[in-house]
């Protein structure tokens, strides 16, 4: 079984990130980039399935300008197989992206689709579901574990009240949540592999695919600085604060 | 505790600008090696370094090693921290691809040091010194002693330990007693060693100890002292550890300053039967092989200097910024990052940390520019070069990182007197750096005497010829029209300091000796104010061509000014001292001190 992975190159969580100087987006000039956290959990888990015999090959898809490269070959260094860049001037939104990948998917025609839950950067949790939508295929989203038991593969979610595990029919798209495994650190050796395995860069036109935008980023302000906290003197002082001033409950 | 971050805006601009490591690969014709696919393999070092080994470094300072019925039990933490280096192949990279390696240049080699040593000094001591008793083995063992011990040292599956010093010869190696008895196929080694780093652990399955040893028939002094593989537990005919120890162990560990999570080992060899040997090359030849490590060994301490000033500079900056400790006219309370003094220390910090790493990488890549020359004239000229900034990367480096470290544990007022705040812990560890792998004062001797008197000052002469070159850039440009002046008087300086010492010594016989630490502290601040000035050029360029992250280029410029406002004055105090002499140095006679 083949399994096809989504990664996204995101700000570096380490870094604190600053708003740019005419507030109209997060400032990336030269700030630290990194495979999201979350897609990096998705690979970890496809690299997994593969090493257990469960999955033959991993592919990695990355969409966006060419510095995303560095995070298919950080990839291809954690042991993924081979990569696709789908190169595009700017970030796509992510019904574009799902549009993107569902052409991706029915070329590649994996048995399983592993997703982050979302990007740490704009966090719309959205993505996985579109291409579910889209690829009318069933989708775990949320999981923190993931099973493959005869033709289904079982996905145990995190959900409000607890954990709920879906069985779903292949082809099918898992989106990951932080407890589905610890990613594991490169290796040296394979570092060096990575750079001699296949890396194909593809457009959207190629694919047939016109990029659209549906929204637009109107002003990015830095959330306002927190305030000193209060001590407060009993309980019900508590209560009645977290009733009437926060409304919160 | 804090935290360690790899700080990779430096370490990029270094390999890049100061380097210039990209002209370096395409002469040496080195195929998709270039500066950023160091910034990748630096990334996921950094990564092991941050999350895995610099927690462990306060936990093994407080815990250190312990020694039961002559077994060293290492600090928690470690072996599992070795395993997960070991399993990542880290103790492969620069090695020989036909033993396993992945033959990496020498700058990764340093690069990747940087961020162990930075993460955990103690810990760092025992890859370290693994690549040591690697690098004797392949250049000097034979080719079955290489299959047979090689590969599973570069997998990092044993580790390897340098066994010099015994109790009456330190620096002084031609007094070395153990013994070594031939005996079938290999020998039988008997005497006792000190100071030895991780001579034993409990992390890997099998140790392979190097030992410097006398044979019956060896001449005495420098001239008969051989070298000898000798593995903790012996190997069967297949090359694979058995469970049979062989005659050697620790007897004891010493209670030291610092560096408590590496045991420092008193080892014990033939306590019995004798403890099985093989011999490294030729009879008699062991010193000779160990100097051949030596450049490479005391530039890795030296870049210790380094890793160490970076992870005390990166707490003392922290704690600036964090501690509120004054109070504006309008009531409101800041850090004391906005004193004037601490600024001047993080400064003095933060510029000659930028300096030491600039002249470490550059020192380093050397050796790679000798490796690759085309020619017999460059790789003689390069490994010149190698030879003659050994002992100012040694010396200058470890002795700035005594500062630093002082300044680090300064900024944090009496939290920094406290071992919990955990900013003493650099100051202790940092100590040692001046005194092992030759104190200060050999290295001072090794830059006055082999590497200056030797050749009649032939290298020191083309070093400042170079240095000539980049103040003559400098004075291209208006802005930099100071640091070409400063520059510019900082090499007749460096001139005036080498003829005097080319004039005093013949007759003068404690000249050199007098001068010689003094000569290497200026020619380290000399180096360090070159290569902050081609720093700053850079980063002008970078400048004014828009590219690269402009906060950081311009606070390159400034650190450079720092740099030659705050410490290249000092050498101004180095030519005083080194003109005056030996007399005030020898004149007393032994009885009146």
């Amino acid at each position: 079984m083949k399994i096809l992975v989504t990664v996204k190159r995101v700000i570096d969580y380490n870094v604190k990130a600053r708003v740019n100087a005419d507030n109209t987006d997060v400032d990336l000039a030269n700030t630290k980039m990194a495979l999201n956290p979350f897609c990096e959990i998705a690979v970890e888990e496809a690299i997994r399935l593969k090493e257990s015999g469960t999955a033959t090959e991993v592919v990695v898809v990355s969409i966006g300008p060419k510095a995303c490269q560095e995070q298919i070959r950080t990839s291809l260094a954690l042991g993924a197989d081979r990569g696709i860049h789908i190169e595009t001037d700017s970030m796509p939104e992510s019904l574009n992206v799902a549009k993107l990948l569902a052409k991706v998917v029915n070329a590649e025609q994996p048995g399983l689709i592993i997703m982050g839950k979302q990007a740490i950067d704009s966090d719309n949790n959205q993505t996985g579901q579109m291409l579910a939508a889209l690829l009318d295929i069933p989708q775990g989203t949320f999981a923190s574990k993931v099973e493959l038991i005869g033709d289904k593969v079982h996905v145990t979610r995190e959900v409000d009240g607890g954990l709920q595990t879906v069985a779903l029919n292949i082809p099918a798209i898992v989106t990951t949540d932080l407890r589905l495994n610890e990613p594991r650190y490169a290796s040296l050796p394979n570092i060096m592999k990575a750079k001699r395995k296949p890396l194909v860069v593809q457009t959207p036109a190629d694919l047939g695919i016109e990029l659209k935008t549906h929204s637009k980023l109107l002003k990015v302000e830095a959330p306002a600085e927190r305030q000193a906290g209060i001590k407060v003197n009993s309980i019900e002082e508590l209560i009645e604060k977290l009733k009437n001033e926060a409304k919160v409950i | 505790m804090s935290e360690y971050n790899h700080p990779y805006k430096d370490v990029d601009f270094v390999i890049k600008e100061i380097v210039e490591f990209d002209s370096f690969c395409q002469n040496a014709g080195l195929a998709d090696i270039n500066s950023e696919f160091a910034s990748v393999i630096l990334t996921e070092a950094a990564k092991l370094g941050s999350d895995v080994i610099a927690p462990l470094n306060t936990s093994g300072d407080n815990q250190g090693a312990s020694l039961k019925d002559n077994k060293v039990q290492q600090a928690d933490g470690f072996k599992e921290a070795y395993q997960q280096y070991m399993e990542n192949g880290w103790s492969s990279l620069t090695a020989e691809e036909e033993y396993g390696g992945q033959n990496l240049p020498n700058l990764f080699g340093t690069a990747i040091n940087e961020i162990w040593q930075s993460s955990n000094l103690a810990f760092s001591l025992c890859p370290m010194l693994t690549q040591g008793a690697i690098s004797a083995i392949k250049h000097h063992g034979s080719e079955e002693l290489k299959n047979t011990w090689l590969p599973n040292m570069i997998s990092g599956l044993w580790t390897g330990t340098m066994n010099l010093t015994e109790p009456d010869a330190g620096t002084d190696l031609a007094a070395i007693k153990t013994k070594a008895i031939p005996n079938a196929d290999h020998y039988l080694i008997s005497g006792q060693k000190i100071f030895i780093t991780w001579g034993d652990h409990q992390m890997t399955e099998n140790m392979v100890h190097l030992v410097l040893a006398r044979l019956p028939d060896a001449p005495s002094g420098v001239k008969g002292i051989s070298l000898f593989v000798v593995p903790k537990f012996l190997l069967d005919k297949e090359g694979n550890t058995t469970s049979q120890l062989n005659d050697a162990h620790c007897t004891a560990l010493e209670h030291k300053l610092g560096i408590h999570a590496s045991p420092t080992c008193s080892m014990s060899f033939g306590d019995n039967q004798g403890a099985v040997g093989y011999i490294v090359g030729e009879p008699h030849k062991g010193l000779s092989y160990m100097f051949t490590m030596m450049n490479h060994a005391r530039q890795d301490v030296g870049l210790q200097g380094l890793g160490v000033s970076e992870r005390s500079y990166q707490q003392a900056l922290e704690f600036a910024k964090e501690r509120i400790q004054g109070t504006h006219k309008d009531g409101s309370r800041f850090s004391i990052i906005k004193f004037p003094d601490v600024r001047r220390m993080l400064m003095q910090m933060k510029s000659s940390i930028e300096a030491m790493r600039a002249l470490a990488y550059v020192a380093s890549n050397e050796t790679d520019k000798s490796r690759y020359a085309k020619n017999a004239q460059d790789k003689t000229k390069h490994f010149s070069r190698v030879e003659l900034y050994t002992p100012i990367v040694k010396g200058w480096l470890t002795e700035l990182a005594q500062e630093i470290t002082y300044l680090g544990t300064q900024i944090h007022g009496g939290m920094g007197f406290i071992e919990e705040t955990g900013s003493a812990q650099h100051y202790r560890d940092a100590r040692i750096l001046t005194i092992y792998e030759g104190t200060t004062g050999i290295q001072a001797l090794d830059l006055v005497g082999r590497k200056t008197l030797f050749d009649k000052g032939e290298q020191l002469a083309e070093l400042l010829n170079d240095i000539e070159m980049t103040a003559k850039e400098l004075q291209q440009k208006p802005q930099f029209n100071n640091l070409a002046v400063s520059l510019e008087n900082a090499i007749t300086t460096g001139r005036e300091a080498r003829q005097w010492l080319l004039d005093n010594a013949q007759t003068d016989k404690s000249a050199a000796g007098s001068v010689s630490v003094n000569f290497m502290m200026m020619f380290g601040y000399i180096c360090g104010a070159w290569l902050m000035a081609k720093a700053a050029l850079k980063a002008q360029a970078l400048l004014d061509s828009g590219e690269g992250e402009r906060a950081f280029l311009q606070s390159k410029l400034v650190t450079t000014q720092f740099y030659f406002d705050h410490l290249l004055p000092r050498i101004k105090t180095n030519i005083a001292i080194i003109q005056s002499g030996s007399d005030s140095i020898m004149s007393l006679a032994e009885d009146q001190f």
